[in-house]
C-alpha cells in the first residue's frame, strides 16, 4: 500500500487470436451466471427428458413402428436451448451492460479477436457440456424405454447422428444467443430476438395458406435445425445435416452483421 | 507521448470534443482538466480508439492505438471505475485481461498487491465500493507496465490516504518516463499532482501550460479593505485598470491595487481603515474565471464551488 512504485514485467505480450480465446475462457467460466445456465441446461436436458419418456412409457403409443424412442429421450433439448441461448447472449451484452466492454476492447483493439474469441469458448464450452448431457438423457431414456421394448440402441442407423446432432443444434442456439447478444448490445433485446427467432417464423407461418406454409416450413430456424436431432424423416422438413446447416447460416450471418458492426460502432 | 490533432467528436448536432491540439508528453504527469461535461472522457475514449473522431486523429506513441500488437504494454487506462461484471472477481477480471497478452498470472499478483486489493481480489466485485472500484482501475492500469497511463477522473470516491498513494504513484510513474494523462474537474487536485495542465471547456482548448504558468497567467490578487467611511476612500481608488466594488459592513473590494498604495491613499485622505488584506484568488477560482464561459452544466456547479 505505502509501495509506490510497480516492480517492471519485462515479458513480450503481444496479442494473438489463441491468446484472446483463453482470456475469453476465464471470462466464462468466471461468472456464477455462466455456471447456473450451464447447470440448467443439463438439468433440462436429462430432467425434462426423463420426465417425458417416464411420462411415454406409461401410455405406450398403439403403433410402435411411428415411435420415435430417440427423440422422445431427447426432448429435454427443446427446453434447454433457452437456457443456452440466454448464457450466449449474456456472455456479451453482460459486458456492454457494466461498460467492461470498453475494458475489453482496450485490451484488444483490433476488436474482431475479442469476438471470435468469444465464440470459440462459448461454443466449445457448450459442445462440451451437451454432449454428455445428451448421451445421459438418451442412454438414461432407452433403459426406461426398454420397460416396453420400446428402447433403440447407439447402433441403429442415424441415432448417433440425432443424439450428437442435439448436443451441436445446442451449440448453435448458444451461438445465436451470442452473435444477436453482440449485435443488439442489450440483454433484453437480444433475448427477445433470440426468442423471436426460434418461435415467430412458426406463428406467422400459421396464418398463411397451407400450400404457402408447407413449402416454407422447412427453411425455418426450428424445424431446420430439429431435423438433425430426430431418426425419424418429418416430410416437411429438410434432411437432417443440410437443415442443420441451415440453420447454423443464422448465428453465422448474425455473427457477421455483429462484427462489421462492432468494427464501425464507438464501443 | 499522446499527439492529438484537430480532435473532434460529434454526437448530433452536438459537438463534444471541438479541434482539439494538443501533445501529453513523457516524463511528467498532465493534468486534463475542465467542468464536467466539458469532452474530456471522450477525448480518453478517442485516444484509445474506442470512439472513432468525426474528424482529426491521436496518436499514442506514435501510432493510432489500434495499430499496436501489444497494446497493454503501450497504454494503461483507467476509463470508468468499477466497469468490471459485478459477479465476477477482480483476480479474474484481471487474469483475463491478462490473457489477451500473455502477461503472466504472477503479474496479476503482483498489481492486485501493490493497489492493496489483496484482501478482496477473490470476492465479487459487485460489492466494491468506488474507492476500491479506483484501485482496481489503477491495477488494470499498470497490468502491462505501460508507457502511457492514462486515468480518468482517479482521485474520485478515494480517501486522503488513497489520493496521496495515487499522487505518489503517479509521480514516481512520471519520473520514470513514462507519459502520465490524468484527468479531473478539480483544479486543486491537479495542482498538487500535475505538473503541466491541458484545460478545456465545452470540447475547445483553453490552455495547454505548466502548472505555475497557468496560476499566474490567471491569478488576480484582490484587497480587502473594511473602513469607517468606504464612501469617502472610494473615489481616492478610482483609476485605470482599478476596481472597486461595495460590499457589506462597509467593505470595499479593491482590484489593480496593491495593500500599500491603498493604505497611502487613504493616509493622505485622513480615512481610517479598519481592514486592509490582500487576497490571493485560489487555483480553483482562475479556474472557474476561465471555464467559466465554458461551463456545460452551470446550475450543477454553483453550489459545489468553495
Amino acid at each position: 500500500m505505502n509501495n509506490v512504485t510497480l516492480p517492471a514485467y519485462p515479458g513480450e505480450q503481444h496479442i494473438n487470436q489463441v491468446r484472446v480465446i483463453r482470456s475469453e475462457w476465464i471470462k466464462l467460466r468466471s461468472l456464477p451466471s455462466t455456471i447456473w445456465c450451464l447447470l440448467a441446461t443439463v438439468a433440462l436436458v436429462v430432467g425434462v427428458g426423463l420426465a417425458y419418456t417416464t411420462l411415454r412409457v406409461a401410455r405406450p403409443p398403439a403403433d410402435p413402428t411411428t415411435f420415435d424412442a430417440v427423440s422422445v429421450s431427447l426432448s429435454g433439448v427443446q427446453l434447454a436451448q433457452f437456457a443456452i441461448g440466454v448464457l450466449g447472449v449474456l456472455f456479451i451484452t453482460g459486458e456492454y451492460a457494466t461498460a467492461s466492454i470498453r475494458v475489453s476492447l482496450a485490451a484488444v483493439p483490433g476488436r474482431l479477436p475479442m469476438l471470435w474469441g468469444k465464440a470459440v469458448a462459448f461454443g466449445l464450452t457448450t459442445l462440451v457440456i451437451s454432449v454428455p448431457a445428451v448421451l445421459a438423457s438418451f442412454l438414461a431414456g432407452q433403459s426406461i424405454l426398454s420397460a416396453q421394448d420400446l428402447d433403440i440402441g447407439l447402433g441403429e442407423p442415424g441415432v448417433v447422428r440425432a443424439v450428437l446432432g442435439s448436443a451441436l443444434f445446442l451449440t448453435a442456439v448458444g451461438l445465436l444467443g451470442l452473435s444477436l447478444g453482440a449485435l443488439l448490445r442489450n440483454t433484453a433485446g437480444g433475448i427477445s430476438a433470440l426468442f423471436g427467432l426460434l418461435f415467430a417464423p412458426q406463428l406467422v407461418l400459421g396464418l398463411l395458406p397451407e400450400s404457402v406454409s408447407d413449402a416454407a416450413y422447412r427453411y425455418l430456424p426450428t424445424p431446420a435445425g430439429a431435423a438433425v436431432s430426430s431418426v425419424h424423416q418429418d416430410p416437411l422438413a429438410l434432411g437432417p445435416w443440410t437443415g442443420f446447416a441451415l440453420f447454423c447460416l443464422y448465428p453465422v450471418i448474425v455473427l457477421g452483421l455483429a462484427a462489421w458492426q462492432l468494427r464501425r460502432r464507438d464501443a | 507521448m499522446i499527439e492529438a490533432r484537430k480532435l473532434t467528436k460529434r454526437y448530433g448536432d452536438k459537438l463534444a470534443v471541438d479541434g482539439l491540439t494538443f501533445t501529453v508528453s513523457p516524463g511528467m504527469v498532465t493534468g486534463f482538466l475542465g467542468p464536467n461535461g466539458a469532452g474530456k472522457s471522450t477525448t480518453m475514449r478517442m485516444i484509445l480508439g474506442l470512439d472513432a473522431p468525426t474528424s482529426g486523429s491521436v496518436l499514442v506513441n506514435g501510432k493510432p492505438y489500434r495499430a499496436h500488437t501489444a497494446p497493454l504494454r503501450e497504454v494503461g487506462a483507467l476509463l470508468e471505475a468499477r466497469s468490471i461484471h459485478p459477479g465476477r472477481s477482480a483476480y479474474n477480471h484481471l487474469l483475463a485481461l491478462a490473457r489477451t497478452s500473455g502477461i503472466h498470472r504472477s503479474r496479476v499478483d503482483e498489481v492486485i498487491e501493490a493497489v492493496g486489493l489483496a484482501g478482496v481480489a477473490r470476492r465479487r466485485a459487485g460489492k466494491f465500493s468506488l474507492g476500491m472500484g479506483q484501485r482496481l482501475g489503477i491495477a488494470t492500469a499498470m497490468l502491462g507496465d505501460p508507457h502511457t497511463v492514462i486515468l480518468d477522473e482517479p482521485l474520485n470516491g478515494l480517501d486522503t490516504d488513497g489520493i496521496r498513494w495515487v499522487r505518489a504513484l503517479l509521480q514516481s510513474l512520471a519520473a520514470e518516463g513514462r507519459t502520465v494523462f490524468v484527468s479531473s474537474h478539480l483544479m486543486s487536485e491537479m495542482a498538487l499532482t500535475a505538473q503541466h495542465l491541458i484545460v478545456i471547456g465545452k470540447g475547445r482548448l483553453i490552455a495547454d501550460t505548466g502548472v505555475a504558468e497557468f496560476v499566474r497567467a490567471g491569478s488576480r490578487s484582490v484587497v480587502r479593505v473594511r473602513t469607517t467611511h468606504p464612501d469617502a476612500l472610494a473615489p481616492r481608488l478610482s483609476g485605470p485598470g482599478i476596481e472597486v466594488s461595495f460590499d457589506r459592513d462597509n467593505t470595499l473590494t479593491v482590484s489593480g491595487l496593491t495593500t500599500d498604495q491603498i493604505g497611502m491613499a487613504a493616509g493622505a485622505a485622513g480615512i481610517t481603515l479598519l481592514e486592509l488584506t490582500a487576497e490571493q484568488a485560489s487555483l480553483e477560482e482562475v479556474f472557474i474565471d476561465l471555464t467559466r464561459d465554458a461551463v456545460e452544466h452551470r446550475a450543477n456547479t454553483v453550489g459545489a464551488t468553495p
